[in-house]
């Protein structure tokens, strides 16, 4: 009797679990892995033979050596500027308290949600050819690494300061005081009691902006030039200009393979970190400067941030004003005939549009898989499953994009010429985005707390609407914008999707910025104020609902 | 009086204006083991913390063996502080826990293995060397953090409420075992604790803080005697206090006239009546009361007591002779056991 019921039992938590992840699982199926071999396959299988010598053939060629070196040691040396130049800032945030840290956690945070397009926008017209330093100094970045690796510094400052600051926070400086107090100095007591406390988040971030960095398109697309490449960006050229699709294919694999790598060393740490500190109210834990020291340190961090993270984007509201009278803006409005069939601002319109629908797949998906992964009988099969839903962050998206086009080209799925194609491969990149908001709050959800629901008389779903939705509610929202934003800025797939009558605001500044003269030029920078208005105003508003700092994003 | 090796003066801290640690004048003597007893906020952890250089003095200052310590970083003070919750390193096992603090004043590798034992021997834990602090029970965190503490030969040992987290038996076996321990040491104690319980049993003198002053100071016996007022009165868990007027050997209270010692002090001024001093009677004679509830207390039963129009009463009496619930019964009082507070 008891053996039967515990078995009922099982079968029933399996099929609840099944049900759970059958979406999510066939949603990945459909519009991640099936586009995704259906390219390879068009590439290295010719006439019903898989030609893996082509990934030999491809890889002997230098230029594409070259590629592969130049994406790997910009990444590595991106992220070590990164975690230079934002580990003081995730101190600042995490252990000082002083007037306006609200506002500026939502200021350090915008550059992660702004569109490649706008950033590589912002920093051509810092540095780049006419832009303010050339003006001021003649001095001209855009031609060496320089912009490409400031301009990444810039985007993933925020996950230094998210992930390592909300770390920090949360860590007890008593253990510090504890450390002083058997007489190691503060510098000696930092090293010895919270750098191996803070590691495991040091090395998550790390791998966030190696992997970020890694796979770059929109940024070194605009400041590379003819001479930077990375391996997304010689995807993206191999597939829509030289039209090899082998090589295109030989460079996604390599590009999945690497990445996988470092998911694995991400998952790793993950697991590392929720070992067995001891935390604490990241409310409790930060306080006024103290002394010279702190209020300079305080300085210094306030005058990176002006310098690195806010005057790019204010350069670019400036630029777009060059104009009198709006002109850019109001140049917007009008057909051209030339390089849009349409006025450029339906852009606009067309871009919230795809951004809605894709932050309502996204979520839908995203939601899902996260209590999937929280359910408590979720065995290992399931947990490997969290690790490849990061996969779409790090596969090129130029890949999934192209692969759309070719994959999904015959009936029953026959979605060439429906819109909701770009929402669709958008919702893949914000998938990993909305499971890494709600995963940590959904696992903080006190498993008692629906035991005792559960013994007053809930029912599992009634536990869930009456214990987990309240309690993730919020993190719902901020998943959402999240979402939001990064559908709003997507370009490697969008790029492939959008057709030229209904262009996206990135696509569409990337087409101005490809052709000559100054109005071009002006609309890319009127435009990409608008998107990075868009993309701020969702922030303000996530950064208002976001109580719990310690997510990952 | 043995010169300090302790001494604050003024010692002022305040957070936000709000003074924490109001003027405090405080002197422990070498050897000496002083426990500081207060409600939680009362600032006796904020005391501790000035002590340690943790947190900077507003006002006053802190001398150890006669020289000040302002200026003086936390790590140079060569003072203990046992934190509440241990703070042991979750990433080292216990010895690189005890090892730390000698490590950090450059004792070689063999005289820390030799203190780690030593310690470990002193606290009882002989075998723990390499265990993982995450493994250790309460008790066992207790001892191997107050191994830590004392690892480096600390002039001055602080703990914070050292025994908080502890179930209640183990409590009274370890604060027995530290009593003794000091003893055998001669270590200089300054201990914060909201238990009575534990400050009476671990010090040679306490000192009650209330609001970040010090309300009394004194042995346990002394404190226990003579609560300075009515704050420390029912902090110790006294109850029956009540404003009464006092002339003579009698004093004019809520429950009618109380006799009192013959010296104590005349005119206005707090009584404390002590449970024992709570005579029951049979209804008919002296103050009527209803008995409300009872408590067992092990040696004796607490009974609460309700009198038609004054303050609740608490009395101390036998097992065997404890009234119902419900029951009227009659109160007298006892002079030998109530104050005349000052």
């Amino acid at each position: 009797m008891s053996q039967g019921d515990e078995r009922a039992r099982t079968v029933r938590g399996s099929a609840a679990r099944l049900g759970l992840m059958a979406v999510p699982v066939a949603f990945f199926a459909v519009f991640f892995a099936y586009p995704v071999a259906a390219i390879v396959a068009r590439g290295l299988d010719v006439d019903g033979a898989w030609r893996f010598g082509r990934i030999g053939d491809v890889l002997a060629q230098s230029d594409m050596r070259h590629v592969l070196w130049f994406t790997t040691w910009q990444a590595l040396a991106s992220t070590a500027l990164t975690l230079l130049i934002a580990l003081p800032g995730a101190y600042v945030f995490a252990r000082f308290d002083f007037p306006g840290k609200q506002i500026l956690r939502a200021v350090v945070t915008v550059p992660f949600v702004l569109p490649t397009v706008v950033v590589g926008t912002a920093f051509l017209a810092l540095v780049g050819r006419g832009g303010l330093l050339d003006e001021l100094w003649g001095v001209r970045l855009d031609t060496t690494v320089w912009a490409i690796l400031l301009a990444h510094v810039f985007f993933n400052y925020a996950v230094v300061v998210r992930t390592v600051g909300g770390l920090w926070a949360q860590l007890d400086p008593r253990q510090e005081e504890a450390a002083r107090m058997l007489g190691a100095s503060r510098l000696r007591a930092w090293r010895q009691v919270t750098l191996p406390a803070l590691a495991p988040a040091v090395a998550a971030a790390a791998l966030m902006v190696f992997l970020f960095t890694f796979t770059s398109f929109g940024v070194v697309q605009i400041l590379g030039g003819p001479t930077f490449s990375t391996l997304e960006v010689e995807i993206y050229r191999q597939t829509s200009q030289v039209f090899d699709l082998s090589t295109a294919a030989v460079l996604t694999l390599v590009q999945f393979a690497a990445v996988a790598a470092v998911l694995a060393v991400h998952a790793w740490t993950v697991r590392r970190r929720e070992s067995a500190l001891r935390l604490v109210d990241a409310a409790t834990t930060a306080r006024r400067p103290r002394g010279a020291g702190q209020w300079s340190l305080l300085a210094g961090v306030l005058a990176v941030i002006a310098v690195l993270l806010v005057l790019p984007p204010a350069v670019l509201v400036q630029r777009s004003l060059g104009a009198s009278g709006f002109g850019y803006y109001r140049a917007l409005t009008r057909e051209d005939g030339g390089a849009f069939l349409v006025p450029p601002i339906e852009a606009l319109g067309n871009s919230l549009q795809y951004a809605v629908a894709a932050t309502g797949i996204a979520v839908v998906i995203g939601a899902l898989a996260a209590t999937a992964l929280t359910r408590r009988d979720a065995g290992r099969f399931v947990r490997g499953f969290d690790a490849l839903l990061m996969l779409p962050l790090g596969v090129s998206a130029v890949t999934v994009g192209f692969g759309f086009l070719i994959a999904l080209d015959e009936p029953p799925l026959d979605l060439r010429s429906s819109w909701i194609l770009v929402p669709l491969a958008q919702a893949l990149v914000g998938v990993p985005f909305v499971v890494r908001t709600m995963l940590p709050v959904l696992r903080a959800v006190d498993g008692r707390l629906r035991e005792a629901a559960a013994v007053l008389g809930a029912s599992p779903w009634r536990v869930w609407r009456e214990v987990d939705l309240p309690m993730v509610r919020r993190a719902l929202l901020v998943a959402a914008g999240f979402a939001f934003a990064v559908s709003l800025g997507e370009f490697g797939a969008t790029v492939f999707l959008a057709r030229p009558d209904n262009p996206t605001l990135p696509v569409a500044v990337a087409r101005l910025l490809g052709r000559p003269g100054d109005l071009n030029y002006g609309r890319a920078m009127a435009l990409s104020t608008i998107l990075m208005l868009v993309c701020a105003v969702a922030l303000v508003v996530l950064e208002r609902l976001r109580t719990d700092r310690s997510g990952e994003f | 009086m043995p010169p300090s090796l302790l001494s604050l003066e003024g010692a002022t801290v305040r957070f936000g204006g709000r003074p924490v640690l109001d003027d405090v004048d405080l002197g422990i003597a070498e050897h000496e083991v002083v426990c500081v007893l207060g409600p939680s906020g009362s600032g006796k952890s904020t005391l501790l913390r000035a002590v340690a250089g943790l947190q900077p003095l507003d006002a006053g200052r802190v001398r150890l063996d006669g020289r000040d310590q302002s200026g003086v970083p936390a790590h140079k003070r060569e003072v203990g502080l046992m934190f509440q919750d241990h703070q042991l390193f979750p990433q080292r096992d216990v010895a690189g826990n005890i090892a730390f603090g000698p490590r950090m004043r450059g004792a070689s590798r063999a005289e820390q293995r030799a203190r780690v034992g030593e310690l470990l021997e002193l606290v009882g834990l002989p075998d723990a060397a390499s265990r993982s602090v995450a493994a250790l029970s309460g008790g066992e965190q207790q001892r191997v953090a107050l191994a830590r503490a004392l690892a480096p030969r600390p002039r001055l040992l602080m703990l914070d409420e050292p025994l908080g987290q502890l179930d209640r038996s183990l409590r009274e076996r370890l604060v027995v075992e530290l009593r003794e321990l000091f003893g055998r040491l001669g270590t200089t104690v300054l201990a914060v604790t909201h238990d009575q319980g534990e400050a009476f049993a671990l010090a040679d003198r306490v000192v009650v803080m209330r609001d970040g002053r010090i309300a009394q100071s004194g042995t346990p016996l002394e404190v226990w005697q003579r609560p300075a007022d009515a704050f420390v009165a029912r902090f110790l868990g006294f109850d029956n206090v009540a404003e009464a007027s006092v002339a003579g050997q009698a004093a004019d209270t809520p429950w009618g006239k109380v006799p009192v010692p013959e010296d104590a002090p005349q005119g206005t001024r707090t009584v404390l009546v002590r449970p024992a001093g709570v005579r029951l009677v049979p209804a008919d004679e002296g103050l009527r009361c209803t008995v409300t509830a009872r408590t067992f207390r092990g040696t004796h039963v607490a009974v609460h007591l309700q009198p038609e129009d004054a303050p609740r009463l608490e009395a101390a009496c036998a097992l065997r002779a404890a009234p119902e619930v419900g029951h009227a019964v009659g109160v007298e009082f006892d002079a030998a056991e109530i104050v005349v507070l000052d």
